[in-house]
């Protein structure tokens, strides 16, 4: 059987390995002069506080400059928020979730809902909802769900569905809600944060003057929380998700908490409903670091090993993070009785013993490798979902947030039973980067250092990505039903799949360090011969 | 990485791509269509080859003597259908039983959506009467199938003489180790639909059928006869099923090793194959033999009572016998030595067929294109696709003046979402409305207008399908006033990657039907913009339109089968191959009518929105 589409899946995830791994993917290619010639503050103000009125935001290009003594007015209403920020975004927020749940309330009741939730693409043996309801009736008859190989799921959400399981629709309609609003809250305040800082940068004139075009105005950041909630809730990834009540949606659930909780700089709470994630599927334990970057700079810890707060801030909430997954852990034995779940929940996402097809890397390897090598490459496969959070760290560790957005996407590429619910998670968070676009167009405008940007692949991604989206129906059709393609075929459409979402990862990465750099360093960089210098990713 | 992460050497390829996006274009076109034609060229194909050892290289003895004796039992069968008006059921059940079979009958019933006015039937009643033979050798697992169909006059009586022939004969031996199952359905596919149904516990068109009283065990591969004279000249196998979709070509390999081991003309699309492939005759020949095929594939219906099989992942071909003027004839004693030899070739299978192709057009019997070969041609056309996708994207991305705040730059790259969606939608809702009206208002319309059920739908998908022309164009202004410049682009940009991603599925699970809309509708996505003149590509995209292009393939395929029609002919036969594409879907659920209705309609009217953009 293949060798080449075999190797292929090799180069694919040895080269993202090396794209991480090279630490320093900016090459910089030589000095630059600082560039003073243009204009000063005055216009950076005037630039950055921007009105908000919906008129300038609809009717582009008209009556930009405004004074900025007017403007620091409407803008504060952005900090602070009131009467109009009522009206303007929680009536659009409500209306979005009641579209959402209408949407999620139709599928229920019509003849797609059995089909969704048989697909693979949607439902993993972990988070299937039919596996749940026989874990249900397994425990109602006195035996232990794990017994037999058909419940995966923790004992706290078998628990959970013991009372819930006549409010199924609801509970995961519910959840998905709460996903939508808690990201929404913790992306504005993020956006809060960033323009926050950018305004302190400005005022300290820390940028370089002629790289005022990167600096984010309020109006581009307004909508920036709604497009989150609907790229959440609007996915259709998420729909089906919801739809085939994948146990998933809850986890996203407990993600999106998390990371709404750490954003607020709730150091127990983020603790807590990180263990809780980690207790659901082990893999966002490489979250942990993520949240406590951004909590010690939120507490003005210093990132530094040196010192001994950065240490006693480690400590501590590694206790709490520990020590609230232990008593869980414990809670569900008591629950439960029995240790059980460990072999059964852990043990099975670890050695992934079900190789049923997904749209993960894992089913297609196992099932072809010899079994003297499969301890050898269960390894490798599952190193790679913790590996790159070290050379991450290193890298983004003034920009925790974006390192979340990249753990995030990395679990959800490589885990060992990844589903489309897992993807919409980190594709909500698509638009918290939007800027990355426009800066790549600034600079294709005024430093023409790149046709498009780097960014420019994120069409071609896309592209790909819905094109798998269709193909993934079609040719599991043709493989299991009309029985003319074979394994190969979807295989390779998995793995397409996969190495799309590597690539717009790593897209916004390269996007975001060259922003980065050109905030730092200026948009017009120079050779040593003074021709103009162009940022290469190697 | 390096061609996608180093801007310099990226900008290069695009602005090659984008300057050069009209020739590049044209040229993929021509060369997608040069690659189709060549197909047929024999030099590029294969010959075929038997891959499945089990069938390759056992010998079998064919030693069927009794061809005299079917004939005359088929004469008794065509007396006693005579006399029931209908399938002599207790004759056959007492016939297959004398043969030593077990025999059972299932009775079935369907109401059609609407009177099928080829065929002339509405609310069909009728029995299946089968009889198994079970394996002496082995554990009934497995099954074959032998079916003939109880065809309306004189036809086919020929067909179950002959069965029940090699029912007595093959019940003497002793080397079987699948079962034998002996079918003669009433009312071809319905029937065959109803007992493949029940014999599989499915019900997916909502078909009353009395559950199957016996059952041998799962079905390996299936073979229907149709034979209506007593000789023949040739024997023709008809491969295509229900949405294209083709058995395994090695049961085509074994027939075709069979005839040329007995020494049998053998046909595809009733085409002899010839010898003078580097003649233009010879390749004009093996095109058209391979267009008839395209064309069949294409309309995505069952071409034989076997078509229906491949649903349930059986491999099943359908065999008739032709009688035309040639001087040199078979007799029905071959035809049954030629069977014999397929079912104990079959019979030797240890796993179902799988070994070779299912995916392939075949230019002759001898030869076939597999799937590696024909997919470049319609890569080609996709291609198109895909680089006016890139060109849209490059024009929208790259600022149209330089904008000096940031601000107005991302208002003006965001034409709202609404002057996408709505033609969307619309569209969509126009197609939907395609699919669901014709069926729902017939009657509502035989009341009120002097027509007959089956006008009144076909009618109606044309009423509908003209007024989604008048609608949508309109509608967009109602809502987002004025479509501006970036509007339509977007809106191209949306249509044309949804064209591109509905073909390549579309020619996955069916290439034909996928290749020919890709034909019609890429020039249309290619060069459609509001700026080029109205009336001209007004006309040319209606040419250009699904309907038309149903139209053209009429006359074309009648133009291949060698029975052109007058226009006025043409006419009527493309109303009735419109009502037949809704029976289909309705009575055996071939997806071609959704297909065109709900997707491939409402794209082509997003370009026709784009066109009258304003």
């Amino acid at each position: 059987m293949s060798v080449e589409s075999t190797a292929m899946a090799f180069s694919t995830i040895t080269g993202s390995v090396s794209l991480v791994l090279s630490d320093a993917p900016v090459a910089i290619l030589y000095h630059f002069p600082v560039n003073q010639a243009h204009d000063g503050v005055l216009r950076t103000l005037d630039f950055i506080c921007d009105t908000v009125d919906t008129s300038s935001a609809s009717k582009p290009g008209k009556g930009k400059r405004k004074s900025s003594l007017k403007s620091h007015g409407n803008h504060s209403y952005f900090l602070s928020g009131g009467e109009s920020f009522l009206v303007k975004m929680v009536a659009p927020l409500s209306l979005l979730l009641i579209v959402a749940v209408t949407i999620r309330a139709a599928l229920y009741r019509s003849s797609l809902a059995e089909l969704i939730a048989e697909r693979v693409e949607v439902v993993s043996p972990i988070t299937a909802w039919k596996r749940v309801i026989e874990g249900l009736a397994l425990l109602d008859l006195g035996v232990s769900p794990y017994s037999g190989d058909v419940f995966h799921e923790t004992p706290l959400i078998i628990y959970l569905f013991h009372f819930l399981v006549d409010y199924a629709e609801i509970t995961f309609m519910l959840a998905d809600v709460i996903t939508a609003v808690a990201l929404y809250m913790a992306v504005k305040d993020f956006n809060k944060q960033v323009f926050r800082k950018q305004k302190f940068s400005v005022e300290a004139e820390r940028y370089p003057a002629d790289c005022l075009e990167l600096i984010r105005s309020p109006t581009e950041m307004f909508y920036i929380p709604l497009k989150v909630a609907m790229f959440y809730l609007l996915n259709p990834f998420t729909i089906l998700s919801c739809v085939a009540k994948s146990t998933c949606g809850l986890n996203n659930a407990v993600l999106s908490l998390f990371i709404l909780t750490t954003i607020k700089g709730n150091v127990l709470l983020s603790a807590i409903f990180l263990c809780l994630a980690t207790y659901q599927s082990i893999y966002p334990l490489t979250l942990c670091a993520p949240a406590m970057l951004y909590l010690m700079q939120h507490q003005y810890v210093p990132v530094n090993p040196r010192r001994a707060a950065f240490w006693w801030f480690l400590v501590q909430y590694l206790f709490m993070y520990l020590g609230s997954l232990f008593v869980i852990v414990c809670l569900s034995f008591f629950l439960l009785g029995s240790w059980d779940f460990l072999p059964s929940v852990y043990g099975f996402i670890l050695s992934v013993p079900d190789l049923t097809p997904n749209i993960g890397l894992f089913w297609y390897f196992f099932a072809e490798m010899f079994e003297h090598f499969r301890l050898f490459f269960l390894c490798v496969f599952q190193i790679n979902v913790f590996f790159y959070t070290v050379p991450l760290c290193i890298k983004l560790k003034d920009q925790p947030v974006f390192l979340m957005f990249m753990q995030l996407a990395v679990i959800s590429i490589f885990k060992s039973y990844p589903t489309v619910g897992d993807t919409a998670l980190y594709l909500a968070f698509l638009p918290v980067w939007s800027h990355l676009h426009r800066c790549e167009c600034l600079l294709h405008t005024w430093v023409r250092s790149g046709s498009t940007g780097s960014t420019g692949n994120i069409f071609l991604v896309s592209c790909v990505l819905l094109a798998c989206s269709a193909l993934f129906p079609v040719l599991w059709h043709l493989w299991i039903y009309a029985g003319s393609a074979n394994s190969n075929f979807y295989y390779a459409i998995t793995l397409l799949f996969n190495v799309a979402q590597i690539l717009l990862v790593s897209d916004y990465f390269y996007a975001f360090l060259r922003r980065e750099h050109h905030l730092t360093a200026g948009l017009y960089l120079k050779k040593k011969d003074g021709s103009e210098a162009t940022l290469v990713l190697k | 990485m390096g061609l996608l992460s180093d801007p310099n050497r990226r900008r290069a390829l695009i602005n090659l791509l984008t300057r050069l996006n009209a020739p590049i274009c044209a040229l993929c076109y021509f060369a997608g269509v040069c690659w189709f034609m060549g197909l047929a060229f024999e030099p590029f194909t294969l010959r075929t080859y038997m891959s499945e050892n089990a069938m390759g290289s056992t010998m079998v003895e064919e030693r069927f003597p009794s061809g005299e004796r079917a004939l005359a039992t088929g004469k008794e069968f065509a007396a006693h259908k005579k006399k029931v008006g209908g399938m002599p059921v207790d004759w056959l059940v007492k016939t297959m039983q004398a043969r030593g079979l077990e025999v059972f009958t299932q009775s079935f019933s369907r109401t059609l959506p609407f009177p099928d006015e080829n065929k002339e039937r509405y609310i069909v009643k009728g029995t299946n009467v089968y009889g198994i033979l079970r394996a002496p050798r082995a554990p009934r697992t497995e099954a074959l199938v032998l079916s003939a169909p109880c065809s309306p006059g004189d036809n086919n009586n020929q067909a179950v003489g002959l069965l029940l022939g090699l029912a007595h004969y093959f019940r003497s031996q002793v080397f079987w180790a699948k079962d034998i199952i002996f079918l003669v359905n009433e009312h071809d596919l319905i029937g065959m639909q109803a007992w493949l149904e029940s014999y599989h516990h499915t019900n997916t068109t909502g078909m009353d059928w009395s559950p199957l009283q016996g059952r041998g065990g799962s079905i390996q591969a299936a073979l229907s006869l149709e034979l209506s004279s007593d000789v023949i000249t040739s024997l023709d196998i008809i491969l295509e099923g229900l949405n294209g979709q083709l058995p395994n070509l090695d049961l085509a390999n074994l027939f075709y090793a069979f005839c040329q081991k007995i020494g049998v003309l053998c046909t595809i699309q009733g085409r002899l194959q010839r010898n003078d492939w580097d003649s233009v005759s010879g390749y004009s020949h093996a095109v058209q033999t391979m267009m008839l095929m395209v064309m069949k594939q294409a309309s995505g219906r069952p071409w034989g009572d076997h078509g229906l099989f491949l649903r349930y992942h059986i491999e099943a071909a359908t065999i008739k016998g032709i009688n035309s003027f040639r001087q040199y004839k078979t007799d029905v004693t071959t035809v049954g030595r030629l069977l014999e030899g397929m079912f104990r070739k079959l019979n030797n299978l240890l796993e179902r067929l799988h070994q070779s192709y299912f995916f392939y057009l075949m230019p002759s019997l001898s030869h076939f294109v597999s799937i590696g070969y024909y997919m470049p041609a319609f890569g080609l056309l996709a291609v198109i696709l895909l680089l006016r996708a890139l060109d849209l994207w490059v024009q929208l991305v790259s600022p149209p003046a330089v904008a000096v705040d940031g601000v107005g730059d991302v208002a003006q790259s965001s034409p709202g979402v609404l002057s996408v969606l709505t033609p969307l939608v619309i569209s969509h809702l126009t197609g939907a409305a395609l699919y669901i009206l014709p069926t729902r208002f017939q009657e509502i319309a035989v009341e009120h207008f002097p027509v007959s059920e089956t006008e009144a739908v076909v009618l109606t998908v044309i009423a509908v399908y003209t007024a989604g022309l008048a609608l949508p164009h309109n509608t967009h202004r109602l809502l987002s006033g004025e479509g501006t410049e970036q509007g339509w682009r977007v809106l191209k940009l949306v249509a044309v990657l949804y064209l591109a991603v509905l073909l390549g599925c579309t020619a996955l699970i069916n290439f034909s039907l996928g290749f020919i809309l890709a034909l019609t509708l890429v020039p249309v996505a290619a060069f459609v913009t509001p700026h080029v003149p109205k009336t001209l590509s007004a006309v040319v995209l209606v040419i250009l339109s699904p309907a038309f292009t149903l139209l053209f393939s009429v006359f074309f395929f009648q133009e291949l089968e060698e029975m052109p029609v007058s226009f006025q002919d043409g006419w009527l036969l493309y109303l009735s191959v419109i009502s037949q594409g809704i029976l289909d879907h309705h009575l055996y659920g071939s997806l071609v009518y959704p297909l065109i209705a709900l997707m491939v309609y409402p794209c082509w009217l997003l370009f026709w929105n784009i066109l009258f953009w304003k």
